[in-house]
């Protein structure tokens, strides 16, 4: 693939005008045709404001169609376009330019995920792995028989999982997570974190089941604690203290 | 055996063989170095039923942790069925030769055959 430079201003002139600029690399590679990643360079305008999924649209757009990458919501909410910007995984949704503090904005695809092409990354595994987990109340009864209540929790109850439960499932994790990069038959911090979500509330009885599931050769055991995953969390999910509490569940620390 | 059970075991023999090679270690401190290292008088240490006794549980606990330890690198390093199974058994044996090795060479000196 030939590498491109080119100037916005030049080619783009309905772009808003402004004097700052920044030169975008965009990582460019189809495993159907190419042997390896190359960058394509991209001087691009952008504002106090312009968030790094905006400067990727607006190649799109007047440069390169065919750059390949998955976005939805535009507000840190569907976990869709999560992208190694600068090195470091981030939503490209969520990451202004100008906080980068940098004249290039380097964005790759995540690490520890397959790549369909450019920026955009297959989710099955951390999906099976989410699933793996059985990520929901596990209960005898129900709440949806008439002569039942549903299942009210105090606050304290509450605050002991909600942190867990905005976990938007963008991999930002698992791409951070140093164990995933060796053993792809980790669970992952992801589905870790979810793990714990549901152990810690109260209204779930599959607290034997789940713990089960994460205590085998790949699980919970195989985590070392290097706390990347909770740097790189967009929500404020704190997977590596997840994972601790879980593990006192299983050393006998917990019940 | 459940990984929780392994890890437990791996946590436990980590924390005892701290606790007795400190022991160790101060028992060649609190002797000179000739009267501590010199062939005769390491000989004699075998002699000590219970220095023998601490030498075989570092020994055990040393080898249960370190060849866990190798299998938890092992089983990162790369994956598959046949692999993992090689590699847990092959650590179980290996931990069996040598602490079967010491525990040898520990019964010998104490016994005079060397």
């Amino acid at each position: 693939m030939a590498q491109v430079s080119s100037t916005a201003d030049e080619q783009a002139p309905n772009l808003l005008s402004t004097s700052k600029s920044v030169l975008l690399k965009i990582s460019r590679f189809n495993p159907e045709s190419d042997d390896s990643s190359k960058f394509m360079e991209f001087s691009i305008p952008y504002q106090k404001w312009t968030t790094v999924l905006e400067a990727i649209l607006d190649v799109k757009k007047h440069f390169d169609h065919s750059v390949a990458v998955r976005y939805s919501c535009r507000q840190a909410t569907c976990g869709s376009c999560g992208m190694l910007i600068n090195g470091k995984p981030r939503l490209a949704c969520f990451t202004k330019i100008s906080e980068l503090d940098s004249d290039v904005v380097t964005v790759e695809p995540m690490n520890n995920f397959p790549v369909i092409r450019d920026l955009a990354v297959r989710f099955e595994k951390l999906f099976d792995k989410h699933q793996k987990i059985k990520p929901y109340v596990i209960r005898d009864d129900t709440e949806l028989e008439s002569d039942q209540r549903e299942f009210l929790q105090s606050p304290e109850e509450v605050e002991q999982y909600i942190q867990f439960a905005n976990c938007i499932k963008c991999g930002l994790c698992n791409s951070a997570c140093p164990t995933m990069a060796t053993d792809s038959s980790f669970v992952g911090p992801q589905a870790l974190a979810q793990a714990y979500r549901y152990v810690a509330d109260s209204r779930d009885k599959g607290n034997d089941d789940r713990l089960n599931i994460i205590d085998e050769s790949h699980g919970i055991w195989r985590c070392h604690f290097a706390g990347s995953c909770s740097q790189v969390c967009p929500k404020g999910v704190d997977p590596a203290m997840g994972i601790q509490f879980l593990r006192g569940y299983l050393l006998g620390f917990r019940n | 055996m459940k990984e929780s059970t392994i890890m437990k075991i791996h946590y436990g023999t980590a924390l005892a063989s701290v606790g007795l090679v400190a022991v160790h270690i101060l028992m060649r401190l609190t002797t000179g170095f000739a009267d501590s290292l010199s062939y005769e008088n390491v000989l004699a240490n075998y002699r000590s039923v219970p220095y023998v006794i601490m030498l075989e549980l570092i020994l055990i606990l040393l080898a249960v942790h370190g060849f866990n330890g190798l299998r938890v690198i092992l089983l990162e390093l790369k994956q598959g069925r046949v692999y993992e199974k090689a590699i847990s058994y092959g650590c179980v044996v290996g931990m069996m030769i040598l602490i079967g090795y010491g525990s040898r060479t520990i019964i010998m000196t104490n016994m005079g055959m060397v």
